[in-house]
């Protein structure tokens, strides 16, 4: 690997120069060929062999993935290309197109700067072709896009000239119509998508050739020839005259963002700190010379150097030895042991990296995947990575053997570590504990890698459907009392209205930003000016108002009532399941003049009741997570389509058809939906297309709540009746 | 009928004479453990010494099961033990007010407090000090300041602060610990303590009593617990000189 080990020297080199570096993702729909296109374009600058790549999908280089032939973690490689005359850093993420690793392509998104958005010419733009579009503009990464698999147009579909040419319009003007509907602004300053202009580009990543208009004007290749050499199978032919590699990477190259350009933009929206700081100014410009601001985007373990975290470095640079703190922790100082970037599977270690740069490095002991890491011991950390979808089903595991309880622990806390979609809660007591994940497959690879990489052998439960818990009416003055008595909260609650609820999804509203801006916004939104000035704490979707007047020693006690609310938030009083939505006004407090009368033992127990008997007073419910469903059937199989939603207390809301297929779409509660990929093939005789995506939580309909509530709470060792508020408000 | 019964400063004989005959004509003998402890006796002793069974209460058998208490004041006698003066710097009261709301008569025979102990220990004068407050350990998320604020106002009057040291299940602050703490508050507020007065085991035939700076309090071995601090306003002479007689000032 004489030819590998150059790059790697090309490559520190480059990595100085933040105008020739391009960080860049793959993205699309499951399936849609993000891999046979990274494995290409890495064999194009020489990384791998051109026989190698595509068949051996280098980039899916663990063995789940081999045998499941999808991609599961998204992996980083770095590569050069030459455009121009000038070489160029790529420094690229491959992501996975599975719902269930949509976590992936949320984290991977905020360490690039542009995305190369693929989609299949056969099957056009899906439901994860939107889901990761909107996932890149909200990082204000710019996309381009690589329409795939047109050889399947010509040799499967046998469509001719003309028709291909109004297929792959049409899949232009959809993706454009898209980035619109998401994103005006950026679309009207030049992110609509344009072939002419050359942010467009199709080809077959599988037979490794590719086209754009200013490449035809390039190299002389037509379109008619194009199409005449596929036709004839000349794939040979055009993978020389024509390289996907050199294609797509000019694309890359001269219309994705450098870090110089893309970094303002981009701050803008996922740090809302102080710019004028040292820590603001250094990141807005990329100084290697500021301070220290990583964003740690992805954490995996290495069996000889303990675990890796990679992310994104905005501005400083980082070398071995190098002293760094860990936002939201103790403020250990963390020293790096390796320096060094991914080359695939393969880490390589270097001297030093600069700002601009997707690092990996070894000896952030306190850092989790989400952190924010600073030579400085106190920066406004970034805004959190929030993705899309929630946890919908959990699995209770236990380890098989008691040696290993420990061991389990441990691994749990690597695993959340790891991957910051898995709710996981451990408890030491019964050794029994839950993972929760975003689905099926989700939790069926976490629980098998628990078992093959880290060796504990576990028992594991059906999965379980996670729930949620929010109030629909009001409430006022609900009074928790301390154990001793002498202590008194007063809290209104409400339900937290939709607006304020997606400003919080979409980090628009969070803890992070500065105390003004935020009241701006939630003024803006619909909220009053005094509970928009006195917010004292987010988490998850519910928010801390605090509006009482001068009462003495409410400050030093603060902590620990945020801690109370936190306790009930995690487990509403009906089943105990997460509470979402929920609005809580302090309104009045007593407090003990006594510091010792009101530890943590009195306030956290008060709080936490007080939201606990108030939300069973202000008519606590019980929300189910839905997905959204779409069955691509044959016209004559409609009604197998249909009734499989249907028959699932769902709903169909949408059906279209082109040509002889029809498209329906609907939605179904995730509790219905087990066994669904089973029933589906066996009702449309295996001809189905069909791919969900979680679409909210929504209300358990009323005549089961008291069913779903009972066999919760049985199934979790609580009371086995409809809880009251006198059960927390007693005394 | 609830009696409070206090205990007294430190072993099972510091108890009265009609809080031994309360006791005798008891049903059932109750000593909570959490707010103050009698550190030169064990349940055993006082079992030995009462010919009766004791149960020991922790906090949440008393903020929390009370009911369990009160039923069993509500038809029998029943006889609830405190160490030092019962009402004094405790919470006891809300157990008081919760019998007498249920009719059940309630009555206190008092015992020997700390509070006054103090003041016989280092002559400093009883009604010279202002607002007392406690020190707790400071845990996750909180460390109160309200100690500090306390003393900070009451120096500036001109008066004494008695500050009581946190008491934990295994675990007694130390006068140590307790300066420590109070230096890093003092710190945190830009305050200054001129003069602190410590005091362990008060009431046993050992005391220790000793008042100096900070640097000088924190070297001192006062040896097991209880300990209990004063921080003085400014000294009268008479206080002055007492404190140098018996305190090494
Ligand atoms: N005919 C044809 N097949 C392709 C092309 N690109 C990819 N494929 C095939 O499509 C399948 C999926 O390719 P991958 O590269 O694994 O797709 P992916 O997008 O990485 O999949 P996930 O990571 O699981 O979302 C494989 O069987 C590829 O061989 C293409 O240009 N033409
Ligand atoms: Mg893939």
């Amino acid at each position: 690997m004489t030819r590998g080990k150059k790059t790697v020297e090309r490559v520190v080199e480059l990595m100085k120069d933040p105008k020739h570096i391009r960080n860049i993702g793959i993205v699309a729909h499951i399936d849609h060929g993000k891999t046979t296109l990274s494995d290409n374009l890495l064999a194009g600058a020489g990384i791998i062999s051109e026989e190698l790549a595509g068949k051996q999908l280098f980039m899916d280089s663990d063995e789940e993935e081999q045998a499941r032939g999808i991609t599961i973690d998204a992996s980083n490689v770095s590569m050069v290309h030459e455009y121009e005359g000038q070489e160029y850093l790529i420094n690229m993420i491959d992501t996975p197109g599975h719902v269930d690793f949509g976590g992936d392509v949320t984290r991977a998104m905020r360490a690039v700067d542009g995305a190369v958005v693929l989609v299949d010419a056969v099957e056009g733009t899906m439901p994860q072709t939107e889901t990761v579009l909107r996932q890149a503009l909200k990082e204000q990464v710019r996309p381009v896009l690589f329409i795939n698999k047109v050889d399947r147009l010509i040799n499967e579909l046998k469509v001719d000239e003309m028709e291909m040419q109004i297929r792959l319009g049409k899949v232009i003007d959809k993706v454009n119509k898209l980035i619109k509907g998401m994103n005006e602004e950026a679309y009207n300053k030049g992110w609509k998508l344009d072939a002419a202009q050359g942010t467009v580009a199709f080809g077959s990543a599988l037979y490794n050739w590719a086209i754009s208009v200013p490449f035809m004007k390039k190299s002389g290749i037509s379109f008619k020839e194009v199409y005449q050499k596929c036709r004839e199978g000349d794939m040979k032919y055009l993978a020389k005259k024509s390289p996907l590699s050199e294609v797509v990477l000019d694309m890359v190259v001269h219309h994705l963002p450098d870090p110089l350009d893309a970094q303002p933009r981009r701050v803008n929206v996922i740090w809302h700190g102080d710019k004028e700081s040292k820590e603001g100014k250094a990141m807005l410009a990329c100084d290697p010379k500021g301070p220290v601001a990583l964003m740690v985007t992805d954490i995996s373990f290495d069996p000889h150097a303990g675990e890796v975290a990679t992310g994104r470095l905005f501005s400083g640079s980082l070398k071995r030895g190098d002293s760094l703190y860990v936002m939201g922790t103790a403020k250990k100082e963390n020293r790096l042991q390796q320096v060094g970037i991914f080359m695939g599977p393969k880490r390589v270690e270097v001297e030093e990296i600069v700002a601009g740069n997707i690092a990996a490095v070894t000896g952030l002991k306190d850092a989790i995947v989400g952190s924010t890491v600073s030579t400085l011991l106190e920066v406004t950390p970034f805004e959190s990575l929030k993705h899309y979808s929630e946890p919908v089903m959990t699995v209770a595991v236990e380890a098989k053997n008691m040696k290993d309880l420990p061991k389990l622990v441990e691994v749990l806390r690597q695993v959340a570590k790891e991957d910051p979609t898995l709710g996981i809660a451990i408890n030491e007591e019964t050794g029994e504990h839950l993972i929760s994940g975003m689905g099926e497959l989700h939790l069926e690879i976490i629980t098998g890698r628990i078992k093959r990489d880290k060796g504990v052998e576990i028992v594991t439960s059906e999965p379980i459907v996670v729930y949620r818990e929010t109030i629909t009416g009001k409430v006022e003055s609900v009074e928790g009392k301390s154990p001793n008595r002498h202590n008194r909260f007063y809290f209104d609650l409400e339900p937290l209205p939709d607006e304020i609820v997606n400003l919080i999804k979409s980090g628009e509203v969070s803890m992070n930003q500065q105390n003004l801006e935020r009241r701006d916004v939630l003024i803006k939104a619909g909220m009053d000016k005094d509970e928009a000035k006195n917010v004292k704490d987010i988490k998850g979707t519910n928010i801390l108002i605090d509006m009482t007047k001068g009462i003495q020693y409410l400050n030093e006690t603060m902590e620990l009532i945020i801690e109370g609310i936190h306790e009930a938030l995690a487990g509403g009083p009906l089943a105990d399941e997460p509470v979402q939505n929920l609005k809580m006004r302090l309104v009045d407090v007593k407090l003990h003049e006594d510091a010792i009368h009101r530890g943590p033992a009195q306030v956290i127990p008060a709080v936490r009741a007080a939201i606990k008997g108030g939300m069973l007073l202000a008519g606590d419910s019980l929300l189910e997570p839905v997905q959204k469903i779409q069955i691509t059937v044959p016209m004559e199989q409609m009604g197998a389509a249909t009734s499989q939603i249907q028959g699932r207390r769902g709903q169909v809301f949408d059906m279209q058809s082109e040509g002889d297929t029809i498209t329906v779409v609907g939605k179904a509660p995730v509790a219905e939906l087990f066994g669904f990929a089973g029933d589906i093939r066996s009702a449309t005789e295996g001809r189905a297309m069909w791919n969900t995506e979680f679409s909210g939580f929504e209300l358990v309909p009323n005549n089961m709540v008291k069913d779903v509530v009972i066999a919760i709470r049985k199934r979790k060792g609580l009371k086995e009746q409809m809880p009251t508020p006198s059960d927390y408000l007693a005394g | 009928m609830l009696t409070f019964v206090g205990l007294g400063l430190y072993d099972d004989s510091d108890i009265s004479v009609k809080g031994l005959a309360c006791i005798a004509a008891a049903d059932f003998v109750y000593l909570e453990s959490y707010t103050s402890r009698l550190m030169g006796a064990s349940v055993e002793d006082l079992e030995r010494r009462y010919q009766k069974p004791v149960r020991l209460l922790f906090r949440k058998d008393v903020e929390l099961h009370a009911d369990t208490i009160l039923k069993a004041a509500a038809d029998s006698n029943v006889a609830f033990l405190v160490a030092g003066d019962p009402m004094v710097a405790t919470t006891h009261v809300d157990l008081r007010i919760r019998a007498e709301e249920r009719g059940i008569s309630t009555s206190i025979i008092h015992g020997a407090s700390i509070a006054s102990a103090v003041c016989g220990l280092t002559g400093l004068q009883n009604y010279r000090f202002g607002k007392s407050c406690s020190l707790p350990f400071p845990q996750k998320n909180w460390f109160p300041i309200t100690p500090m604020e306390v003393i900070v106002k009451n120096i500036a009057q001109n008066l004494h602060t008695l500050v009581y040291l946190d008491i934990r299940e295994e675990r007694f602050m130390t006068i140590p610990e307790a300066i420590d703490l109070l230096e890093t508050l003092a710190g945190k507020m830009q305050a200054a303590i001129p003069l602190y007065v410590g005091v362990a085991r008060a009431g046993s035939e050992m005391p220790v009593v000793a008042a100096g700076m900070a640097d000088k309090i924190r070297e001192i071995d006062f040896g097991p617990p209880l300990h209990i601090i004063a921080v003085p306003g400014e000294l009268h002479e008479m206080e002055r000189r007492y404190l140098e007689l018996f305190a090494g000032l």
